[in-house]
């Protein structure tokens, strides 16, 4: 089987597994990181989201085999450690508007809006409502009102 | 509960080497309400062969038997940390925070310091292990209570014995007991020393409402941390040996079965694969990753029998309802009246949790963790599927990412089961999204026909006929012999006749009124929906009250304020017509709407501003259903007690984001037998681009001792708000729901294979 080698969470890696396979499934089925969620296998709900160099990426549609040594591959579970704290200020956020219901969303959620603070923040610009507005991410508890507040008040200690 | 004077009550200390304390779960007033013979069943048939099928009565009986295998029990640790564990599912509403927090306030810990866990399925607790009907709460609000105090009581007794110093004079704080000479010991010190040598009663008191320092202040949840780092575990994330990726290659209409398969060699023999086998369901694959099932599902080459729901369509299914109606009356009334037909979509009840379980069956023993609602009906029904004796059969209740009454339900733990037996190995089953949309119950399609009759400043009368695709109530009220009455075809009218006489309500004085509900149509999977029957009973009911309103000449806040029952209801109103400035001149195609919904001993009110004007309606959303927004929400409730207002806050958030899509964006399409949303880019929940950018919850302040019920409560509320508000925007009283059904808003995914691949391409979209 096909060796994949990349950096997760800012430890260099190699992995066994079909070149196709997406990296959803390498993250949660091979190396047992289970930050990132499945919810519909297909880049539409979100709940997977992580970081790609950085900026918001969908690992249910990344095959595996894209991914170069040097690329580096952040889940929530390495979220904290991009700042150097126990957590980054958007968890904190979370925590401080109870954000999360069930939770199985809201990894993912954190990890788009940490992508969308900085995008935002290279643009020279706060973020808007508009901004909030065209967030993809699903939460079926209903936890939207919450998220946009978290978001306002992470992207302030960010 | 025995209650013994007003504050006093019995609860036990058990044998054991640390302090364990207990008390008996009482059954809820609606178990046993619905416990009772539904109407029409005739007596002494009701165990028929299946009885056996499902469950060894000595089984039950025994366990039943043992003195105090029915309690509730707090354990306190010699770490000073409390444990226990409920049994209950927590899925998002918040209940292991609120019992952390009953239990803080009488032990007078910090929060940190209760652990809740969830109760593996205990069949002993008959009817006492059922989430739903918002009553969580209200069941455990008082025992849970009374076991902490038990554990206070030993605590300090023991600590009187240690510092030398009568109990009077003891102070408990933050889990430190201190006698007035200042001696003090930790609860953990105390944890052996306070326990039981064999099992007795003793008498307790609880705090009074005055002395509480936790329990009705906000406090965020105890598994947030978990939450916010990826570190909560839910069934797919626990790593249980050689549980390996399942799924299952799924018909292409509703409930199909497999008739034969061409390739089973072919992909046994793909990389990664490790099983193939036909089951009840489909055709499971087993393999290293479900990359590599999903592949192998979509390889299979497979034909099928007919499903259940064959050639249906939601025209043909809304043929049968209306032929299903019962009569509003044979002559129309002889005064003035208002009268309509509503009409509700078919609507899923996914959470983003996808239908999952993991099996691990031996031959003499089996073992299953699900995120369950429901767990004693599915540990029966799993040993009768398996033939193993309910105590062979263990099912641990995990961590649930949402229900919205789906969880009620075990399809994907039954299912797990039957595979793990099948191909004898562990097994980590996964519904696809698309698995999951089409295959996984439905909230019924609906009609509801209302007229009320008036006379000057008088409603006369009331009549609403509500008549549904039959909801399953299978999972009875969490106890067996109730969900084989579910079951009876006679005694299942009678079922969802009680449940839906035991949650509906009139709260206007409309005179003479009643609700009938008619069900019609099995061949569909369903289950209640967050709310059951009221967000369509409410919704229908709300709009006829607009338009009486209208007809009757007055508005439609101070109309409700006059015809509604109590005073709770007329303050919710008040307080949301007040706070969300009820009036107030808006632009044409932008209105209020307010409406009224009481449940399970709660009361709530939503206004809501929309804005239907046509740049809103038409705002660009790459791939998303814009439509109407609301603009603004202002939720009122009272529901009596309330332990977490924080908690509560979220749970009527959530309410409103159903509510909302519920009314504007989601439901399902059938056609030919098969629904065509196969995931979140088809079906319509609640999206930020469709969030109020202004919301307001207000808790009432309550004199009341008792919690009422809050999970459901303004599902029902928010949808009719949303409704009357669209109906007063547009001129247009809307009579179908979602507003939206009429217009497909995606191309269909195919049915085969049943499952889409995944997208190749997400390196062009990261940003």
């Amino acid at each position: 089987m096909p060796e994949h080698t990349f950096r997760l969470n800012g430890e260099q890696i190699t992995v066994e597994a079909d070149d196709d396979e997406r990296l959803l499934w390498v993250l949660r089925d091979i190396l047992g990181i289970t930050g990132p969620k499945y919810g519909c296998g297909i880049n539409v709900c979100k709940a997977c989201t992580s970081h790609l160099n950085g900026k918001a990426a969908n690992p249910c549609a990344i095959p595996v085999k894209e991914l170069r040594p040097t690329d580096e591959v952040t889940t929530i579970e390495g979220l904290p450690a991009t700042v150097g704290k126990d957590l980054h200020p958007m968890q904190q956020a979370w925590l401080d508007q109870d954000v999360a219901q069930c939770g199985y969303c809201q990894p993912g959620q954190i990890m788009t809006a940490v992508a969308l603070v900085r995008r935002v923040a290279q643009e020279g610009r706060r973020i808007t409502d508009a901004d909030l507005d065209n967030i993809r991410n699903i939460c079926r508890c209903g936890t939207y009102f919450r998220i946009r507040e978290a978001i306002r008040a992470g992207a302030e200690n960010m | 509960m025995p209650g013994l004077g007003r504050r006093r009550f019995l609860g036990y200390v058990l044998a054991a080497p640390t302090l364990v304390t207990a008390a008996e779960l009482a059954p809820a007033a609606t178990a046993s309400a619905a416990a009772e013979t539904p109407a029409g069943m005739p007596s002494g048939e009701l165990p028929s062969p299946e009885i056996t099928e499902l469950v060894d009565l000595n089984d039950v009986m025994t366990l039943a038997a043992l003195p105090t295998s029915n309690l509730i029990t707090v354990e306190v640790h010699q770490d000073g940390t409390v444990s226990f564990a409920l049994p209950r599912a927590e899925v998002g509403q918040g209940i292991t925070t609120s019992t952390a927090m009953l239990i803080a306030e009488e032990l007078d810990l910090p929060l940190d310091r209760v652990r809740v866990t969830l109760a593996d399925a205990r069949p002993e607790l008959l009817f006492n292990q059922l989430t739903g009907a918002s009553n969580t709460t209200i069941s455990t609000y008082t025992p849970v209570r009374v076991a902490a105090a038990v554990a206070r009581r030993r605590l300090l007794e023991a600590a009187a014995r240690e510092l030398g110093a009568p109990v009077g004079d003891l102070k408990l704080r933050a889990g430190v007991i201190t006698a007035p000479g200042g001696g003090s010991v930790s609860i953990g010190a105390l944890a052996g020393k306070a326990a039981g040598d064999q099992a007795r009663r003793v008498s307790v008191e609880l705090k009074e409402r005055e002395q509480f320092k936790v329990v009705g202040r906000p406090h965020n949840r105890i598994d947030a941390l978990a939450a916010v780092t990826g570190r909560k575990k839910f069934a797919l994330d626990l790593d249980i040996p050689d549980a390996r990726p399942t799924m299952v290659c799924r018909p292409p209409t509703i409930n199909g079965t497999v008739a034969s398969v061409a390739n089973l060699d072919e992909v046994r023999a793909m990389t990664g694969v490790t099983d193939v086998a036909v089951v009840s369901t489909g055709v499971a694959v087993r393999a290293r990753t479900f990359g590599q099932c999903v592949k192998a599902v979509r390889a299979l080459r497979v034909s099928w029998k007919p499903g259940t729901a064959e050639g249906k369509s939601d025209e043909t299914v809304l043929k049968t309802l209306r032929a299903a109606e019962q009569p509003l009356g044979l002559l129309p009334p002889l005064t003035p009246s208002v009268e309509a037909r509503f009409t509700f979509r078919f609507r899923s009840n996914s959470a983003l949790e996808p239908n999952c379980a993991i099996a691990d069956v031996r031959p003499d023993r089996a073992e299953i963790w699900s995120g369950l609602k429901a767990p004693i009906v599915a540990k029966q029904a799993i040993a009768a599927r398996l033939k193993l004796p309910p105590h062979a059969v263990t099912v641990h209740v995990t961590e649930g990412g949402g229900s919205f009454g789906r969880k009620l339900f075990f399809d994907a733990a039954l299912e797990a089961a039957e595979i793990s037996q099948k191909i004898g190995k562990p097994v980590k089953l996964m519904w696809h999204r698309a698995d999951d949309a089409r295959q996984g119950r439905t909230h019924p399609m609906a009609t509801s026909r209302v007229r009320a009759a008036y006379l000057g400043n008088t409603v006369l009368s009331y009549k609403q006929r509500h008549t549904s695709v039959s909801t399953d109530l299978g999972h009875g009220l969490g106890e067996v012999f109730t969900a084989l009455a579910a079951k009876l075809p006679v005694g299942d009218i009678g079922f969802s006749q009680t449940f839906f006489h035991l949650s509906q309500s009139m709260p206007y004085n409309f005179g003479h009124h009643s609700r009938l509900l008619s069900e019609t149509d099995k061949s569909f999977n369903t289950g209640s929906m967050r709310g059951v029957y009221s967000p369509d009973v409410v919704c229908a009911r709300e709009l006829i009250v607009d338009r009486l309103a209208s007809e009757m000449g007055k508005d439609p806040f101070r109309f409700r304020r006059d015809f509604l029952r109590d005073d709770r209801a007329r303050a919710v109103l008040e307080k949301v017509a007040e706070a969300g400035d009820w009036g107030r001149t808006m632009p044409a195609r932008t209105a209020q709407g307010i409406a009224f919904h009481s449940e399970y001993h709660s009361a709530s009110a939503v206004l809501v501003e929309i804005d239907c004007r046509p740049e809103t309606v038409d705002r660009p959303i790459r791939d998303g259903v814009t439509g109407p927004r609301v603009t603004k929400a202002v939720l009122a409730v009272d529901v009596g007690l309330t332990v977490n207002p924080r908690g509560l806050e979220a749970q009527m958030m959530g309410c409103l984001m159903d509510g909302i899509a519920q009314t504007l964006t989601s439901s399902l399409h059938l056609r030919d037998g098969y629904f065509l949303e196969a995931s979140w880019d088809n079906y319509f929940y609640t999206r930020q681009w469709n969030t109020p950018p202004e919301l307001k919850i207000i808790i009432m302040p309550s004199a009341s001792d008792r919690p009422g019920g809050a999970g459901e409560l303004g599902v029902a509320t928010s949808m009719a708000a949303v409704a009357c508000a669209y109906g007063r925007a547009t001129g247009t009283m809307p009579t179908s729901f979602p507003i939206n059904h009429g217009t497909l808003s995606f191309v269909p995914k195919p049915t085969v294979p049943p499952i889409p691949a995944s997208p190749t391409d997400g390196l062009d979209h990261t940003r």
